[in-house]
C-alpha cells in the first residue's frame, strides 16, 4: 500500500504530467530551481491546491475527495515560514495542531499530552510560554514542526524547512526528520542539494513543472542533471558519503 | 485555554455587572433604585425611560463593535482593521445623510439600507471564485470610505442650516434612549451573533495565523471567512444604524485585551463582549454627566478616555499587570 500515488498530475501552469508513487515511510526531497513547481506539488499533496489535473491519491482515495478533517489527521503540512500578527504563545501554536481531533471548545488531556510529547521530541518545552514572535528562526521552525506532529500524521510535508536556519540547526532538523522518516513519510522541498544527498532516501528534481529526475539521491544528483536543470557545474566528491561543490555558472 | 482565561472572563463579567448597576443611577438628577422600582415618580420614569434603555444600547453597541473588531483584525490579519474598515459606517452615514436631506423620518432604516448596499458592493468586489481576498476587501473598503465621505461632504454643502446640524450630530455618533421593543430585537441579534462567533473561537485562532495553516488542519476556510464577514457586518450595521458611527471602541478594546490576555480567541472574544460593553457604558455615562446638562458626543469621549489609556498600556507592555 502506497501513501501518495500520482498519475499525470498537473496544476494550472505550474505542474505537468507528474507521475510517482511514495512509500509509507522514508525521507523524500523535492529539489529544483525557483518556479519549477516544488511548492505547487507540495500544496497539491497537502490538499491545499485544487482543482488539479490528473489524479493524486492518498491511501487509495483522491486527495480532493478526502473529508478535510480526516485528511488533516493523516497528512500534516508545514509552511515555509509563519509570520504572526498576534501574541500567541509557542504552546498555543503547537496545540493548534490538535484541531482535527477537537470536539469542542476546550483542549482535552489527550491534546495536552500530545503537545507535551511533540514539544519534547522537538526540544521546545523550554520556551512553551513565550510569545511566538520573539522566537529565533530555529526555535520557531521547531515549534511549527511540533504543531504538525501533534496531528499524529502518517505523512509530513515540509516547504523549505531549513531555509532560515543556521548550519547547526539545519543538521539537527534533518537528523530529526531522518529519525521521524523511519515510521512516517517525510516529503521536504529543499534548495540544499547536499542536505538532500546526505539525508534523503529519494530525491525528486523538478524543472519547469516537469519531473526531471526521481530516484536514489546519488544517482539523480549527478553533474549532468545539475548542469542541465540548475545551470551550474557541480563536482561530486567522495564515494562513501558523497558531497557536492559548485563551480562557475554554466552557460547553456 | 489557559486557566487565566477563565478568570479573566469571570472578572470581566463582574466588572460589567458593577458598571450596569452604577451607570443608570448616575446623572444630573439624583434618583434612588428603591423608589424607581416602587414606581415613584419621577425616579421611575428617569430610571426606566431615560437612562436604562440608553445604558442597554451602550452595552450592546460596545459589545458588538468590540467583538467585530477582534474578528476583523483576525480575519484580515491586520492590527489596524476595525469594524468600519469594510465601509459599513460610511454606507450607514450616506444613508442617514440622504434621509436627513430629503426630510425622511426613518433615518435609522435609511442608514441600515446604506450599510447593506456598501457591504454587498465591497464583498462582491472581493469574491474570487469561492473565497474572499483580504487584500481586495481592505482596499475596496478604504476606497468606499473615501467615496462615501465625498458624497457626505457634497450633500452637507447643499443642506439647509437645520439639516446641517442634524447631519453633524449624526456623524458624531451618539446614544439616545430607544424603545424597549427596538432593544429587544437588537439584543437578540447581538447576543445571538456574538455567541455564534464565540463558538468558532478555536477556528479563529488558526485563521489568525494563516489561510493555509487553518486549511491544512481541517478547517473550511472559505466558508468560515464568509460567515465571519457576514456576522461582523450584521453586528456593526445594526448598531451603527441606531447610534451612528462611534469610533475607537472596535479598534482599541481588542488591542488592549490582547496585550493583557494574549491572542487566544476563546478568552479574547468573551472579554471583548463584556468589557467592550462596559467601556461604552462608562463613556456614555461620562458623556451625559461631565458637563451636564450639555452632552459631550460619546465618540469624542471614547477617543479621549480610551486613547491615553491605550498609549499607557502600549508603553508598559507587561502581561499579568492586572489579570
Amino acid at each position: 500500500m502506497m501513501s501518495f500515488t500520482a498519475k499525470q498530475l498537473g496544476f494550472a501552469y505550474g505542474l505537468y504530467d507528474a507521475s510517482f508513487e511514495f512509500p509509507r515511510s522514508g525521507l523524500i526531497s523535492i529539489a529544483g530551481p525557483n518556479g519549477a513547481g516544488k511548492s505547487t506539488l507540495l500544496g497539491i499533496l497537502a490538499g491545499l491546491r485544487s482543482p488539479y489535473r490528473g489524479s493524486c491519491m492518498f491511501a487509495g482515495r483522491e486527495v480532493r475527495q478526502w473529508p478535510k478533517r480526516d485528511f488533516a489527521r493523516r497528512v500534516a503540512f508545514l509552511p515555509q515560514s509563519v509570520r504572526l500578527e498576534f501574541p500567541f504563545t509557542a504552546e498555543e501554536v503547537v496545540l493548534m495542531g490538535r484541531t482535527p481531533y477537537a470536539s469542542g471548545w476546550f483542549q482535552t488531556a489527550e491534546d495536552r499530552s500530545a503537545a507535551e510529547e511533540a514539544m519534547t521530541i522537538t526540544d521546545t518545552l523550554a520556551f512553551r510560554g513565550r510569545d511566538f514572535r520573539t522566537l529565533s528562526g530555529g526555535e520557531a521552525q521547531r515549534v511549527i514542526l511540533a504543531s504538525a506532529l501533534t496531528q499524529r500524521p502518517e505523512a509530513l510535508l515540509l516547504d523549505e524547512p531549513a531555509t532560515h536556519l543556521d548550519l547547526r540547526h539545519q543538521l539537527s532538523l534533518y537528523r530529526l526528520l531522518g529519525e521521524l522518516s523511519k515510521s512516517l513519510l517525510v516529503v521536504a522541498v529543499t534548495h540544499d542539494l547536499n542536505l538532500a544527498l546526505q539525508f534523503s532516501n529519494r530525491v525528486m528534481v523538478l524543472e519547469d513543472g516537469r519531473v526531471a529526475g526521481d530516484g536514489m539521491p546519488r544517482e539523480v544528483l549527478n553533474p549532468e542533471l545539475i548542469a542541465h536543470v540548475f545551470g551550474v557545474q557541480a563536482t561530486v566528491h567522495g564515494s562513501d558519503r558523497p558531497w557536492l561543490t559548485y563551480e562557475q555558472t554554466y552557460e547553456a | 485555554m489557559k486557566p487565566s482565561g477563565t478568570k479573566s472572563i469571570l472578572l470581566s463579567a463582574a466588572l460589567l455587572v458593577v458598571v450596569l448597576i452604577a451607570a443608570p443611577l448616575a446623572g444630573s438628577s439624583h434618583i434612588e433604585l428603591g423608589r424607581a422600582f416602587a414606581g415613584v415618580s419621577p425616579d421611575h420614569e428617569i430610571f426606566f425611560y431615560a437612562r436604562l434603555p440608553r445604558v442597554i444600547l451602550a452595552l450592546l453597541g460596545g459589545a458588538a463593535l468590540s467583538v467585530t473588531g477582534v474578528l476583523f483584525q483576525c480575519m484580515l490579519r491586520d492590527p489596524l482593521a476595525e469594524p468600519y474598515t469594510l465601509g459599513v459606517s460610511s454606507g450607514a452615514s450616506v444613508g442617514a445623510v440622504i434621509a436627513i436631506c430629503l426630510g425622511w423620518r426613518a433615518t435609522g432604516l435609511a442608514s441600515l439600507v446604506g450599510a447593506a448596499l456598501v457591504l454587498l458592493m465591497v464583498l462582491g468586489m472581493a469574491v474570487e471564485g469561492r473565497r474572499l481576498s483580504s487584500f481586495t476587501l481592505l482596499l475596496t473598503g478604504v476606497t468606499m470610505n473615501s467615496m462615501a465621505f465625498a458624497v457626505i461632504l457634497f450633500l452637507h454643502n447643499l443642506a439647509s442650516f437645520s439639516q446641517s446640524f442634524a447631519i453633524s450630530r449624526w456623524l458624531m455618533g451618539g446614544l439616545e434612549a430607544v424603545e424597549y421593543s427596538t432593544l429587544a430585537w437588537l439584543s437578540v441579534v447581538v447576543v445571538g451573533v456574538s455567541a455564534l462567533v464565540m463558538a468558532w473561537a478555536p477556528q479563529w485562532n488558526l485563521l489568525a495565523v494563516g489561510d493555509d495553516w487553518a486549511a491544512s488542519r481541517g478547517i473550511s476556510t472559505a466558508r468560515l471567512t464568509t460567515m465571519g464577514y457576514i456576522a461582523g457586518s450584521v453586528l456593526t450595521g445594526l448598531v451603527t444604524s441606531l447610534t451612528g458611527p462611534i469610533g475607537f471602541v472596535g479598534l482599541i478594546v481588542p488591542h488592549a485585551l490582547r496585550l493583557k490576555l494574549g491572542a487566544d480567541h476563546r478568552a479574547l472574544l468573551p472579554c471583548a463582549f463584556l468589557l467592550g460593553g462596559a467601556f461604552l457604558v462608562v463613556c456614555d455615562t461620562l458623556s451625559r454627566t461631565v458637563i451636564a446638562p450639555t452632552e459631550i458626543p460619546v465618540g469624542v469621549l471614547t477617543a479621549l478616555c480610551g486613547g491615553p489609556f491605550f498609549l499607557w498600556l502600549l508603553k508598559s507592555r507587561r502581561r499579568s499587570l492586572w489579570l
